[in-house]
């Protein structure tokens, strides 16, 4: 083949690549593709939140897929970002435990609140509202929210002005 | 033996209470298919990895008396014994109905307006399984479309997400250009951001897909399914003998599809094959007879252009007959070639030839009848081991590539000896070599294997391989021969065009000899085993039977100019070894009779009577393919303008002449002939073996033909020509040799063999050191000289 992997060259680091070669090592050496998740995670942590078409491109070369199949997984999967977002990211759930117990409204009100939509970004790029959230499985404590990864529960207008704005 | 043959366990099952024996471990599909029982499919293809994803196909299972508690996909359920299959129960039924609705749900209502209407599996299943009304009222999905680039049309919005084209392309194809990207009701089949889809054999998804989402994009609205007519033909543009459907409409062909042949081409067919059609109906077509008098060009009816040429001929040949040289494409028809070849010979000349592309005919006395591929294609895919000699196969023959491509998949160890680098589909070993020393190279792997078996090598062999160097991949190579139950040596087109081409073959049935692999060859055109057995060659009668006195082949006709030529189908200039020495000797000509389909500029310089003969669409014919296989078809197109069957035209200017044995009534009549003539068939046997070819100091050019630049009708398809494959010729050369005279990439630079011209360099890495790789078969490599031979080169 012709095409060289300068996309990996360029942009996995040697930390990076030290730390997809961990994951690599786990599974057998003919299956180096089954460490692409991880990898496209590593990747978004470099890179404040998101996937470049560059990580993309260099996690295929790398793991030796074809690229057009790293994209089917970054596009497949939620967690994957693959526009610029903000510091901290933003899901609210809103399945039927979390509907029940208001979280319509409580998205109507965050959505005025920082003045942006679902799937939008506030313009100072503080805060990235995720388009949709189905379940988190923490439905006993609806309705609820995920900020950069922590599970907020049983929230109310108060609780989440207190949240959003401790958010640097 | 091998796992193949052995026997294969069987399980008894019952579908819709018929009893019957299908393989353990097959799909529920696979048992219902073989037993015609309509099982509704969209994403399950036989020839595709199954991923049960449209459930189009579930059925109601029992085992054991107990039924499964929910329908089961027959392309995923595998049988067990004593299974009860339902195919159209109300259970079964109710669930297919249950699909089509979910299925129709995003699936536009705009059949009268796609081109797939007609011929669609959903429009079809949809028939049988749909409800007249739907209960859907919320807003359907759409995509924008995806530029798949000239030959497949797309409309996404009315995917339906059976990834049979992904899968295709991914599987068969050997390149992932297309995913399925998104999820839910988002999924999308893309490219993502890669511009088009470029396999060689992307049509096929055209053929997979089952509704109008990916379409044939030059046919696009110019038939509808209904209206066509369809009849059997053979591919004309390599030896595959590639079985085609050529759909026609009032006398025009509107499309080319595969003709299912699992010997031949599987249900596949490359894109050559199913585009190259668009070459008949150029605006280049020569529409009636013409003749030149008085440097003056004059469209003429047909007795008067064949009286013409019969005086003339008449003329030349009856002092001096070896002045006739005759080049035929290797692509006509075994018909054509036998009639032009008793129409030479009844003229007292015995110089015909239609190895154009040949670059070594020393051998030619001692080989065998025609050039055999040494085993049935089908084989090939099961090769455990394959040395390939100057071959690049996904240009010169898409489809054996693909059984390559999947004997590698199998574990296969296939070897290649270029003298180039190619792109490759598949895991192979590349061993690159500077031309001249190929026969070297060879030589060492003859003499490790020698060493293996412990046999002793002919000097001239052992003189051969004491110039090189023996490294580990020669051993490796011998080694995996050798051990190999099944396993091949090839000879492709870039060997079949080196100047010491026989040594290649010679060394190649060496080392097949020594390793009890086949020797085989992978011959330039369609039906250059026709040629060879229809007295298309200067040294042997049609038969097969030698000649006594031998006439010039090919290149020496070229080289020795003669006073009048007969090209048949043949433009000298892209079809030749040497394009700038055959368009010389046509200049320089007396007289040029053309057989042709075309006419251009070139042609209106050099020839004199211009006859109009039909491509491979327009008359019956036969080829004969690698296998030796005689596929004969019948002409499918009615003759552009006033153009006739070559093998009626060659008839009557035999009768003009007043030559025996011109009296057929039928192309079937001179196939007859022909095969009473040939009897049995036996494959090659190549023997004799050469002095190699020395190296000079200087660089020295390989050329090989890029796959839609072969031969006259697939260099005017249009839709072919604006692929990506498509490019015109170019400079290849290292970076270490560019870096040396100073050139870089994309630059001019002047480039001089026996002719010059100017080419854009491109730095390609992938060429040996002190070799450039100029392609042949193009216009602007056409001035240069052969495909073969040093050169210099210097900045423009």
């Amino acid at each position: 083949m012709t095409r060289e992997s300068h996309a990996a060259d360029e942009i996995l680091t040697p930390e990076m690549r030290a730390e997809i070669d961990r994951w690599i090592a786990k599974y057998p050496p003919d299956r180096k593709q089954s460490a692409v998740l991880p990898a496209l995670h590593i990747c978004q942590d470099s890179n404040g939140g998101w996937l470049k078409r560059e990580h993309l491109d260099a996690v295929a070369d790398y793991l030796g897929m074809p690229r057009v199949q790293v994209y089917e997984v970054a596009n497949f999967y939620g967690n994957f970002f693959l526009e610029p977002v903000g510091r901290h990211k933003i899901n609210i759930c809103n399945n039927i435990s979390c509907m029940l117990r208001g979280a319509d409204e409580l998205i109507a009100y965050i959505e005025k609140k920082l003045g942006i939509r679902r799937g939008e970004t506030t313009p100072d790029g503080r805060i990235t509202l995720v388009m949709e959230e189905e379940c988190l499985a923490a439905c006993v404590g609806a309705p609820m929210m995920l900020v950069d990864g922590k599970y907020y529960t049983d929230l109310t207008p108060e609780k989440v002005d207190e949240i959003l704005d401790s958010l640097e | 033996m091998t796992a193949d043959v052995k026997q294969t366990e069987l399980v008894t099952i019952t579908v819709d209470g018929v009893e019957m024996q299908v393989p353990k471990g097959s799909m529920v599909i696979e048992a219902t298919d073989a037993a015609r029982i309509d099982v509704p499919r969209f994403c399950y293809h036989k020839k595709l990895s199954i991923v049960a994803s449209c459930r189009m196909c579930l059925v109601e299972v029992e085992q054991g008396g107990r039924p499964a508690p929910k329908p089961l996909p027959a392309c995923a359920t595998p049988v067990a014994d004593g299974m009860k299959v339902y195919t159209s129960s109300p259970k079964a039924i109710a669930a297919q109905r249950g699909v089509m609705e979910f299925l129709l749900i995003n699936h536009p209502l705009d059949c009268p307006v796609c081109d797939q209407g007609g011929e669609c599996e959903l429009q079809d299943l949809a028939l049988g399984y749909g409800r007249s009304v739907s209960r859907f009222s919320e807003r359907k999905r759409v995509f924008e479309d995806e530029d798949l680039g000239p030959l497949i049309a797309t409309a996404m919005t009315r995917c339906i997400h059976c990834t049979r084209c992904v899968r295709f392309l991914h599987e068969i194809g050997g390149q992932r250009e297309l995913g399925a990207v998104g999820r839910g009701e988002h999924t999308k089949i893309t490219t993502y951001i890669e511009g088009g889809v470029h396999s060689e054999l992307s049509g096929n998804i055209i053929d997979l897909c089952p509704v109008g989402a990916l379409t044939d994009k030059p046919y696009q609205f110019s038939a509808r399914a209904w209206e066509l007519l369809a009849r059997p033909t053979i591919s004309p543009h390599d030896a595959v003998g590639t079985n085609l459907s050529a759909h026609y409409l009032r006398g025009k062909i509107k499309r080319v599809v595969p003709r299912e042949n699992e010997e031949i081409n599987e249900c596949w067919i490359a894109d050559r094959d199913r585009f190259g059609f668009y070459g008949i109906y150029s605006e280049q077509r020569l529409n009636r007879p013409m003749i030149k008098q008085d440097g003056q060009w004059r469209e003429v009816d047909w007795e008067t252009a064949l009286t013409t040429a019969a005086e003339a001929l008449r003329k030349i040949t009856s002092d001096s007959p070896e002045q006739l040289g005759a080049l035929v494409s290797p692509n006509a028809t075994t018909e054509e070639m036998y009639l032009l070849g008793k129409l030479v010979r009844g003229l007292g000349s015995r110089n015909i030839d239609h190895r154009l592309r040949q670059g070594d005919f020393s051998d030619q006395a001692a080989l065998g009848s025609y050039p055999y591929l040494g085993r049935p294609i089908a084989e090939l895919e099961r090769l455990q081991a394959a040395l390939l000699i100057g071959a690049d196969l996904r240009a010169q023959a898409p489809l054996l590539n693909l059984r390559l491509r999947k004997a590698s998949l199998r574990g296969g160890s296939i070897h290649y000896l270029n003298p180039l680098r190619l792109d490759l589909n598949f895991r192979a070993e590349q061993h690159v070599v500077p031309a001249p020393t190929m026969p070297t190279e060879l030589a060492l792997v003859a003499q490790a294997l020698a060493e293996l078996k412990g046999a002793s090598l002919p000097a001239a062999v052992e003189q051969l391989a004491a110039a090189g160097t023996r490294q580990d991949w020669h051993s490796e190579v011998a080694r995996q021969l050798a051990e190999s139950e099944s396993a091949s040596v090839l000879l492709g087109a870039i060997a079949i065009a080196h100047p010491a081409g026989a040594s290649l073959r010679a060394l190649g049935t060496l080392i097949a000899e020594l390793a009890g692999a086949r020797f085989g060859e992978i011959s330039d055109g369609a039906n250059s085993a026709g040629g060879w057995l229809a007295g298309a060659v200067p040294h042997r009668k049609a038969g097969g039977e030698a000649e006594q006195q031998p006439g010039l082949h090919a290149r020496a006709m070229l080289e020795q100019p003669r006073r009048a030529y007969v090209l048949y189908n043949v433009e000298p200039e892209y079809d030749c070894w040497d394009p700038a020495a055959a368009s010389a000797a046509m200049d320089s000509a007396e007289f040029v009779l053309a057989f042709t389909p075309f006419v251009t500029e070139r042609m209106r310089a050099y020839a004199d009577v211009l006859l109009p003969v039909g491509t491979f669409a327009e008359t019956a014919g036969t080829f004969v393919n690698l296998e030796g296989r005689w596929q004969s078809f019948g002409g499918v197109a009615a003759p552009v303008g006033e153009a006739r069957p070559g093998w009626r035209v060659l008839r009557v200017l035999g009768n003009l002449l007043g030559l025996p044995g011109f009296e057929h009534e039928s192309a079937e009549e001179v196939h007859a002939e022909v095969r009473q003539l040939v009897g049995d068939y036996q494959p090659a046997k190549a023997l004799s073996l050469q002095a190699a070819a020395t190296a000079g100091s200087g660089l020295y050019r390989v050329a090989s033909v890029p796959i839609y630049a072969g031969d006259a009708v697939v260099r005017r398809s249009t839709p072919l020509q604006q692929t990506s494959h498509a490019k015109p010729a170019a400079l290849h050369i290292n970076s270490a040799d560019a870096a040396a005279i100073g050139l870089n990439d994309g630059e001019q630079a002047l480039v001089r063999q026996s002719g010059e011209v100017r080419l854009t360099v491109k730095i390609d890495d992938g060429v040996p050191a002190g070799t450039v790789w100029i392609p042949s078969a193009l216009s602007e490599s056409a001035a240069l000289g052969p495909m073969f031979g040093e050169v210099t080169v210097a900045r423009a």
